[in-house]
């Protein structure tokens, strides 16, 4: 969510609303904000995006990792464009900041495996060569990786292709729309539960309303 | 030392499904109530639509006694116990009936004569062996009223199947006779609800939409549900779910005599030396007290109810409270749940909203309700099928469908983008009976972090559970056929010898009954033993049924504080 950014870390689209003096509540429709130029997030962007748990190349990795396991392909866009990589980057100085070392470990362990096994760097690997090496982390054959990293990768992928985009995934709702899920609500009008209807997705975080105590990341 | 409180006239221990339904007739006939609840007042803020946090276990938000006395379970004595991570139940004012899933049935009336229709029926041997079932010490027509009066004091949405006896088709037509409608109509219909209807429809089938404790419009000042998919396991944030916590609990709070204790641990029931219960012993906020009341009602569910019971040792009852006929912890059943089928379909159903009490159900095959004569079994199942899907559930739960290969990768992407809304779960509920060798007792070796021992649950499945199972099993395969589905995963059977671990729906343990040699209370909730202790909750049922518990426990939870009320002077001396 390019237009969502800030200098001082992330703003949610709620706050922008009320820093433009806009009310907010739940029975508010949101209006969409005028397209940013640039829409979709372009390397640049997010080199300049400050990480907060991960370093670099770590980041990089992760990433690449997140991006075989739901690629970007025919059936839509996949983990890279809904941000999962930074999804597990904020949940790991957070909620998941139990997993931080097994991350550190598993991320070293894949660059090693990739290194050795394909002579270059995981991220800059082929997607073939990446499948390769995700395949052998699947079948726990990578040297050094931690027990069962892979399926926390691929649990925390998952989440962060189809949670709440307050948690930093799901960036855009592009998991939502992929699964054709028309978003969380805080009602529901019957037609939304008919068949032959056309369902809109609204493209709102929960906590887009104010009737609900905030999350914790 | 503890503190001793004022005397109360009466002190319900947990103020949830049952407790926060007891209190309301006795605060009406003007007697003192004081409910001791474990868990906090609960904040619709803490309710958002957030699977994530849901998962996190945010929701429900602390304290959690329960987390501290999960049931150990062992499906017989010679097993191992294991022990899993997370208790079934809820603490909280309004108890795990602020997030359950609000079906709220009545039993049929087979179910409290299990034992003399059978035998009228199939004859005595029809009964399977080693059973303990016992006919109820009511009738379905005794408990008709509570069960009218807790449907219009909490708000229960549905359709009358037997008015007075008139049958109408477009309810449960195997329902017993109800004096009038439900206080509200059902909840709304869906396409795929349309659609299981009008299959159950052709295959001769008499399908209705169940009843739940949510409202359908608006109700005594709350709002008519939302259907906004995120029911079960979490709270309403409109408070359209027809919890104690936003219709007895209120109600009785108005009339002045009713005070809620929150976050406070009840440890034990004391005692008398004339062998009357004297009260109940909690800690709150690292202090001890001591509440004086003149009647205990025991309102936990029913791993507490009987941890609570036996944990009351006294020179009176030197086995545990209304235990000197070593019936507390028999009888014990979980209802047959198991066993899942899934259905895939060849179309998006459009199953993210909605909410579990918003169903389908098909009653032909439960209870007696057909002919057994070419069968070998009693009972059976109700069939029922519900919307409400969220992302992330539905994208871990897919299952592969006869795809292989890995679980990741654009494959396995294509799979999860064609069928994340194309699948829907079987929920069958079958009747479930007692038997001897199935118990609850405390356990030796577990503790809570009070240094008190948890329950054991030492019970297992036998084969009547397993042939309805399969029974019932091939009769909603049928229906999801009927559907247009393509293909159907389980076989809904329930393996005789499997262990009846710890569940929302545990029953006995305290049963109701005529005799006290098999029985711990009577026919009015009382104990045989302590004439001023009364219990309630599934742990006083003896059978039970194919469909939830709750509104069940909920109308015999009524009868008990009505029945108080009523013989005050009688009951308290």
């Amino acid at each position: 969510m390019a237009e969502d950014r800030s200098d001082d870390g992330v703003l949610s689209r709620r706050e922008l609303l009320k820093r433009a003096g806009l009310a907010v509540g739940a029975v508010v429709v949101v209006p969409a904000l005028p397209a940013p130029a640039a829409q979709t997030t372009s390397a640049a962007q997010e080199t300049a995006e400050a990480l907060r748990t991960f370093t670099r190349l770590e980041y990089e990795t992760l990433d690449a990792i997140c991006s075989r396991i739901i690629p970007t392909d025919a059936s839509g866009p996949g983990a890279k464009e809904a941000r999962a990589a930074r999804y597990i980057d904020w949940g790991l100085s957070g909620a998941l900041v139990n997993l931080r070392d097994q991350y550190a470990a598993g991320l070293a362990a894949v660059e090693a495996h990739a290194i050795r096994s394909k002579g270059s760097s995981f991220a800059k690997l082929s997607p073939e060569d990446q499948d390769a090496v995700v395949s052998d982390l699947a079948q726990s054959t990578v040297p050094q990786s931690p027990q069962g990293f892979f399926n926390t990768v691929r649990t925390h992928t998952i989440q962060g292709t189809f949670s709440d985009p307050f948690y930093g995934g799901n960036a855009d709702y592009v998991g939502w729309d992929l699964i054709r899920y028309p978003g969380v609500r805080v009602a529901v009008p019957a037609e939304y539960q008919q068949w032959g209807t056309d369902l809109k997705p609204n493209h709102q975080s929960a906590y887009d309303s104010e009737m609900f105590s905030k999350g914790t990341i | 030392m503890a503190t001793t409180l004022p005397r109360t006239g009466v002190v319900i221990v947990g103020v949830g499904a049952a407790g926060g339904v007891a209190a309301l007739p006795l605060a009406e006939a003007g007697i003192d109530v004081v409910g001791v609840e474990a868990g906090p007042w609960l904040s619709t803020r803490d309710m958002a639509p957030d699977e994530l946090r849901l998962q996190r276990g945010v929701w429900p938000p602390g304290p959690q006694k329960v987390d501290g006395e999960v049931p150990t379970s062992r499906p017989n004595p010679a097993a191992n116990t294991t022990r899993g991570a997370n208790h079934p139940m809820m603490n909280g004012v309004g108890g795990t009936a602020m997030h359950y899933m609000a079906q709220a049935w009545r039993l049929n009336p087979w179910d409290f004569r299990v034992v003399s229709e059978t035998t009228r029926r199939y004859g005595a041997s029809r009964i399977p062996a080693g059973s303990t079932v016992e006919d109820w010490p009511l009738s379905y027509e005794d408990l008709e009223p509570s069960y009218d009066r807790v449907e219009y004091e909490l708000g229960v949405s549905g359709t009358a199947g037997n008015l007075n006896g008139k049958i109408i088709e477009t309810g449960n037509v195997f329902e017993g006779p109800r004096r009038r409608e439900y206080p509200m109509p059902a909840l709304r219909s869906s396409g795929f609800m349309d659609r299981m209807s009008s299959a159950a429809q052709s295959l001769g089938l008499h399908p209705f939409t169940g009843p739940a404790a949510i409202t359908s419009r608006p109700y005594e000042g709350r709002p008519a549900c939302v259907y906004h998919g995120f029911c079960i396991g979490a709270g309403c944030h409109v408070n359209a779910k027809s919890s104690p916590a936003v219709s007895t609990i209120p109600k009785a709070q108005k009339t002045g005599r009713f005070n809620v204790v929150a976050e406070a641990h009840v440890t034990r029931i004391e005692v008398g030396r004339d062998g009357r219960a004297a009260g109940v012993a909690y800690i709150k906020g690292g202090e001890e007290f001591l509440q004086p009341a003149d009647v205990v009602l025991l309102a936990s569910h029913t791993y507490e109810n009987v941890r609570l019971l036996l944990l009351s040792t006294s020179p009176a009852f030197p086995f545990g409270l209304s235990n000197n006929h070593r019936q507390v912890g028999q009888h014990y059943f979980s209802h047959a749940q198991g066993g899942g089928l899934t259905a895939l379909f060849p179309f998006d159903l459009r199953n993210w909203y909605g909410t579990p009490g918003q169903g389908i159900c098909v009653d032909d095959w439960a209870d007696d309700n057909f002919d057994h004569g070419g069968l070998d079994f009693v009972g059976g199942g109700t069939m029922y099928v519900y919307s409400e899907r969220r992302p992330l559930a539905a994208v871990n739960g897919l299952g592969a469908w006869g795809r292989s290969g890995p679980n990741w990768g654009s494959d396995w992407k294509a799979h999860v983008v064609k069928n994340v809304d194309r699948t829907n779960g079987a929920y069958m509920q079958r009747t479930t009976l007692p038997y001897e060798g199935n118990y609850l007792d405390l356990d030796p070796a577990t503790r809570d972090p009070l240094g008190n021992p948890v329950i054991r649950i030492t019970a297992s499945y036998r084969d009547n559970e397993e042939k309805i199972g399969t029974f019932v099993g091939e009769k909603m395969r049928q229906w999801y056929m009927a559907a247009g589905a393509v293909q159907v995963q389980g076989s809904g059977t329930v393996n005789a010898g499997a262990a009846m671990g710890p569940s929302t729906h545990a029953y006995g343990g305290t049963r109701m009954g005529h005799n006290p040699d098999t029985n711990v209370v009577d026919q009015w909730g009382m104990s045989h033993e302590v004439p001023n202790l009364g219990i309630m909750g599934g742990s006083v049922m003896g059978t039970s049924g194919a469909r939830n518990p709750t509104l069940t426990l909920q109308a015999l939870a009524w009868r008990t504080a009505d029945h108080v009320a009523r013989n005050w002077k009688t009951i308290v001396k």
